[in-house]
């Protein structure tokens, strides 16, 4: 118990997800033994420690808030971590849950429960910064071991994450990757969308998805245009925009105006 | 009596070790269980109806979100499921590499389950890092392990969770041949070590059980099916996956957000020991000499093999992702092309956690009218609460709560519940009367 007192204590907490961003840290194989020994795993449903309740120096936060009972469990979380960090699309954008926003929730659950009463789920899936102070947001569908250990690193070296809100643009150039747009007319997301995944998508020849959200100044504007120049009918612009991170505001914007632009 | 009569109510409020959210409600009355309830609460994401309208070449992507341990599964299913519908035919390419990319998603599932979740109970550990410390070279071996599944996905699909590399018709892109060397290189190497596992899990000692259930899992001509087959059942059922509501249906329990298949009206398995239950037939020769050593005999009707079964299944697929990747050379081209066609795709893969069949239906622009998704853990949900009835029963209704709360805790493991697919926690009440 001695030696661990010194250590940050850290947390991992699950709100509405698929249990991806958790396993930036449970796919790390012995370098998880690693991380065991420098923080202090104190509560990690999935990979076993339960103290949900205990304080803690740093949450992170998977998922995002869709029931009654988040709106109480992320009050909690907050008012005992000193620092609460929100990992991937669903803690920071509302995640591809989102998409139900648009929708009528209550048609929706009647079409798939027999018993529709059964099922409390708030109308909106939304992000954790919408309920408590969140002090670093680590975008990406999923987040990847990369950007948790430097994280983790830049907490134990007592310095601020760095937040990389770039272009994927950027990563396929470092790489050396031909542009898929402009060679092959796909419509990429590339252009739009923040960097931290490594270009993977152009990187095996095909568009990005937009699945680590919007980047800093996106011109979301001049990428409509260019998909509906490549041929795009202006439904498949709205979807384009509305997927992992349809709730981003900047992302939302363009698919309303792409909406816009269609009933016209 | 009367006055002896007195209600316990135990509230634990997380399930460790499971991917999801769940709780257990158990009532004994008199000595009986009067109610027992598994219940999950992982919030309903509706994937079903955001689908509506999508366009076909979106869906892999989409309907990876699902799940993070298993996206490979969905991946996998929708692609074949569509492209039987649009009538594309794989290259021999295409069809060997979606096999080698699902063994890796295998290997790395049930590696983390075995090492991360199922064996700390057996070894009076709380968790793998407390298991660490008495077994260390196990707990090692396995996340080595777990990383070299991960490294096979990332081959194919440039990141392990939720990969990019899957399209209708193929995959996106082919790996360079100096990357499949290196690859083939590791999992030669990975093989005794796989060895070492199954020995290693033959070796827990495990609480003897015995109950009588239906197996379901799919059933191909030659090779242990993972990708491709029948869906066959132990009492003799061998249909294919577009007759799969003639004989399977879903209902929705209020206690659960979860929706309960069942087959011919009665509960059923699926996962890794109903894939061995049905097809131990069909695993390679080397591997049942193996099994021979250990004393492990097939079928089995007791659930705690489920992790010796997970272990057997990664040396399973170690070989034949190594098998498969002998021969391999660059295709023309990575995938065939596609002309979407209306109509209803079915199709079903055996995930890491059991069988996973999907529906949809298309129309002439290939988006999607409707779609229906039956994740294997909403197949096992009835099972294991007959399974809990059965178990606790057999363990002893007069231990305290806390042992039984472990006993239950184990006995749903064994299952491996994905519950974010099926829509992790349990809450256990505990009322005695």
């Amino acid at each position: 118990m001695n030696e661990s007192t010194s250590k940050p204590r850290v947390a991992v907490h699950k709100f509405s997800s698929c249990d991806g961003c958790q396993l930036a840290l449970l796919n790390l194989g012995e370098d998880l033994l690693t991380l065991a020994e420098r923080v202090e795993l104190v509560h990690f449903a999935e990979a076993g420690p339960l103290n949900p309740d205990t304080e803690v120096d740093v949450a992170f936060v998977e998922g995002s808030v869709s029931t009654p009972e988040d709106l109480e469990r992320i009050q909690h979380i907050r008012a005992h971590s000193r620092m609460l960090i929100a990992i991937g699309a669903c803690a920071t954008s509302g995640g591809i849950q989102g998409l139900r926003n648009n929708a009528d929730g209550a048609q929706w659950i009647a079409q798939i429960y027999s018993h529709p009463e059964a099922i409390t789920s708030l109308q909106h899936s939304t992000p954790i910064a919408s309920h408590v102070k969140v002090d670093f947001e680590l975008w990406g569908c999923p987040v990847n071991s990369r950007q948790m250990l430097a994280v983790v690193n830049a907490l134990l070296l007592g310095v601020a994450p760095r937040d990389n809100a770039d272009k994927v643009c950027t990563e396929c150039k470092r790489h050396g990757y031909p542009c898929v747009m402009v060679t092959r007319g796909i419509p990429c997301m590339g252009p739009v969308t923040r960097a931290g995944c490594g270009a993977l998508c152009p990187g095996l020849g095909r568009d990005c998805y937009g699945c680590y959200g919007p980047a800093e100044n996106a011109n979301t504007d001049a990428l409509a245009a260019q998909f509906a120049h490549l041929g795009l009918m202006p439904e498949t612009i709205v979807q384009r925009f509305q997927s992992i991170n349809s709730q981003a505001p900047v992302f939302l914007a363009a698919a309303n105006k792409a909406r816009m632009s269609r009933d016209e | 009596m009367s006055e002896q009569k007195r209600t316990v109510a135990i509230h634990v409020p997380v399930l460790a070790r499971v991917e999801g959210e769940g709780a257990l409600d158990l009532r004994i009355e008199n000595g009986n269980i009067s109610q027992l309830r598994l219940r999950i609460f992982e919030p309903p994401r509706f994937f079903e109806k955001f689908l509506e309208g999508r366009h076909y070449s979106e869906i892999p992507d989409m309907v990876a979100r699902i799940c993070g341990i298993c996206p490979v599964a969905y991946q996998v299913t929708a692609a074949q499921a569509l492209e039987k519908l649009f009538g594309v035919e794989l290259s021999p390419w295409a069809r060997a590499m979606r096999r080698v990319f699902y063994c890796g998603e295998w290997i790395q599932s049930h590696s983390l389950h075995i090492h991360l979740l199922a064996a700390p109970d057996f070894f009076g550990c709380g968790n793998a890092i407390e298991l660490a410390r008495i077994a260390p070279d196990e707990v090692r071996r396995g996340l080595r392990i777990q990383a070299l599944g991960n490294e096979l996905m990332d081959l194919f699909g440039a990141r392990s969770v939720h990969p990019v590399g899957v399209r209708i018709g193929g995959f996106h892109s082919a790996p360079a041949l100096s990357r499949i060397r290196d690859m083939r290189d590791k999992l030669r190497a990975a093989l005794p070590e796989a060895e070492a596992l199954v020995r290693w899990a033959a070796s827990i000692p495990m609480p003897p059980d015995d109950q009588a259930f239906v197996s379901v899992a799919m059933r191909h001509p030659v090779d242990y099916a993972i990708e491709t087959g029948a869906i066959a059942a132990s009492d003799g059922l061998l249909i294919e996956a577009d007759a799969y509501d003639a004989h399977f249906a879903e209902q929705h329990e209020p206690h659960s957000t979860a929706l309960f298949s069942t087959y011919h009206q009665q509960p059923y398995l699926v996962g890794p020991l109903a894939r061995l239950n049905l097809n131990h037939d069909r695993l390679p020769a080397h591997i049942q000499t193996l099994l021979a050593e250990t004393g492990f005999t097939l079928p089995s009707r007791n659930l705690f093999h489920s992790l010796l079964a997970r272990a057997v299944e990664i040396l399973l697929a170690l070989r034949e992702a190594a098998r498969l990747l002998d021969d391999y050379t660059l295709p023309d081209s990575p995938w065939a092309p596609v002309t979407p066609r209306a109509g209803v795709a079915t199709g079903c893969t055996e995930a890491p956690r059991g069988l996973l069949w999907h529906r949809y239906e298309m129309d002439e622009a290939g988006r999607v009218i409707n779609a229906r998704i039956v994740p294997p853990t909403s197949q096992n949900q009835g099972r294991i609460e007959q399974d809990l009835r059965l178990s606790l029963l057999n363990f002893g209704l007069d231990h305290p709560d806390d042992a039984l709360r472990l006993h239950c805790e184990k006995v749903i493991r064994n299952y491996d519940p994905c519950i974010s697919c099926a829509t992790h926690f349990l809450r256990l009440n505990v009322e005695r009367s």
